[in-house]
């Protein structure tokens, strides 16, 4: 269970990016988070796993506290946080199955890590799970090789090895077709049912998060603003979300353009 | 709306000219004047002696006839010579190329902490700032002469140049690999061999081998001050007069670097 309480981050002196945000995620549920460019969303994923430090607020995974962890009791938070990227942001020049073991480096030696010996256990899992989602034939190819989907793929695995308690997912389909982006989001959505763990992810393409979450989380400013089933996320949710933008799918990826738009203030629904 | 210069209200014939290099004219003819006047100065005050120049002429053109034509029965020497610079060259950047890569890491602003990469920088600062000939001579004044000297010559050679290139190429990787690297958990040392040393391995491989080329080059030149190698045999040539005996010299040398540097561009070519 994730417990986000009174969540702040704010860069510098600049408006907060997130202004005292509350989620709780509980059980194998997948939640989807959508918002604007620059509502927060990629803010808060990266606050759970501290790759952004948040200003102020708790974060609670199964009961233990994340905030304000360092060293070691840090590394060892992140091993039981997966996450992936838009980007796959695999280690381009390693094979599949190095990049695979690579979730495992917060549990190995550093001697293992260097000479890529990893206890059997953990080639076992990952020859297991790259069978699961359709990539074990990849294991001595270079990651580069792999086409965008078959990458995610692999990100997908390397989170899983690492036995994650969560797994947050920062817009895994804006790199992918809209074809190949169905499969990674429904492969998401089993696993999570699969391994009963808990999802969030982060995502612009409303008819998807729609499709294969349990729950729709709205973000604009900082704040959440909508909250429930896919079934309740209507027409108003969507206004008050994106204030007027008329389709989100097609708005992509211009981070810069805070169009005038988004500044009307939205209600909830 | 056929026609888009009414339409856009601008006439023809409008004069374009490209915008000058340097925007203020002041500057720009000021640039010019500063160039000349300075020209005229230092050619006015440096110390040509013509009648000197035209005394040596001769001398140079004796020296020249007696290298010709270029004599390789001391072969055996040259060899030597050679056999030797090709050890110093090679330790040297064996070695040069191992200590800049901690050197990199530390001259990294993205991946080091402020004081270590001020230690970094000024390592590296240190290590260029001085030509090899110059670091040569000191070396021979603390180890003597011999190959000892040109080994330590060109690893601090090396690690200045490798170490300041691949401290540029730390900089410019993909951090989003780093961000994954350190999601899973992985400490400082594992993200830099998992997410930083496989992006600049490529980068590394190809400056070692052009280092190796280079310190070949400079090999021959540290040899002259007595660090060792085929430039000390070069130097005792041309101290005995032995002309053609060092045009043969100078035409291995060159022969050397030829080959060299086909190896190295082949071999850099080949990776990615």
């Amino acid at each position: 269970m994730l417990e986000i309480s009174n969540l702040v981050k704010r860069y510098g002196h600049n408006e907060p990016v997130l202004e005292g945000l509350d989620l709780t995620v509980d059980g194998s549920s997948v939640v989807a988070i959508v918002g604007a460019s620059g509502a927060g969303k990629s803010t808060m994923l990266r606050c759970i796993n501290r790759l952004v430090e948040p200003t102020s607020g708790s974060i609670k995974l199964n009961g233990s506290e994340l905030v304000n962890l360092r060293g070691s009791a840090l590394r060892h938070a992140r091993r039981r946080i997966g996450m992936v990227f838009q980007g796959f942001n695999l280690i381009d020049r390693l094979t599949v199955m190095e990049n695979v073991l690579s979730g495992r480096l917060g549990y190995v030696s550093f001697y293992q890590a260097l000479t890529r010996r990893y206890p059997q256990n953990d080639i076992d899992r990952a020859f297991q799970l790259m069978d699961r989602v359709g990539i074990g034939h990849y294991a001595d190819k270079r990651a580069d090789q792999l086409s965008g989907g078959e990458r995610q793929r692999v990100a997908v695995v390397r989170a899983l090895m690492q036995e994650p308690e969560i797994l947050l997912a920062d817009e895994p389909t804006a790199s992918l077709d809209p074809k190949t982006s169905q499969q990674i989001m429904s492969l998401l959505q089993t696993l999570a049912s699969e391994m009963s763990l808990p999802v969030l992810i982060n995502i612009h393409n409303v008819t998807q998060a729609r499709m294969y979450t349990d729950r729709i989380v709205g973000m604009r400013h900082g704040q959440m603003i909508f909250d429930g089933v896919p079934k309740e996320f209507n027409q108003n949710a969507l206004d008050a979300i994106y204030g007027g933008i008329e389709s989100p799918e097609e708005d992509g990826d211009n981070t810069a353009d805070k169009d005038s738009a988004t500044q009307q203030g939205g209600v909830v629904a | 709306m056929t026609d888009f210069r009414t339409a856009s209200g601008a006439l023809p014939g409008r004069v374009w000219k490209k915008p000058p290099f340097i925007a203020n004219p002041w500057i720009r003819y000021g640039l010019f004047a500063v160039t000349l006047i300075y020209l005229y100065w230092a050619f006015s005050t440096l110390p040509f002696n013509w009648t000197r120049i035209s005394e040596g002429l001769p001398r140079a053109a004796r020296i020249f006839s007696g290298g010709f034509p270029p004599s390789f029965e001391r072969a055996s020497l040259m060899w030597t010579g050679f056999k030797e610079s090709f050890q110093i060259a090679f330790l040297a950047t064996l070695l040069g190329v191992m200590l800049s890569v901690p050197i990199a890491v530390m001259a990294a602003k993205n991946v080091a902490p402020l004081p270590i990469y001020l230690l970094g920088r000024s390592l590296i600062i240190i290590s260029r700032s001085f030509h090899p000939v110059i670091v040569a001579i000191l070396f021979v004044a603390a180890v003597g002469f011999g190959p000892l000297a040109g080994i330590l010559t060109l690893t601090l050679y090396s690690v200045g140049f490798v170490g300041k290139m691949l401290a540029e190429e730390v900089e410019e990787i993909d951090w989003g690999q780093v961000e994954a690297m350190r999601s899973v958990g992985a400490g400082y040392l594992k993200v830099l061999i998992y997410a930083v040393f496989p992006q600049i391995l490529p980068r590394q491989i190809g400056l070692s081998m052009y280092q190796l080329d280079s310190n070949l080059r400079a090999s021959a030149v540290v040899g002259i001050v007595g660090a060792g190698g085929i430039g000390g045999t070069l130097m005792n040539a041309f101290g005995r007069y032995d002309y053609d005996f060092a045009f043969a010299i100078l035409l291995l040398i060159i022969g050397i670097i030829l080959v060299s540097e086909g190896i190295s561009g082949w071999v850099r070519k080949k990776i990615w």
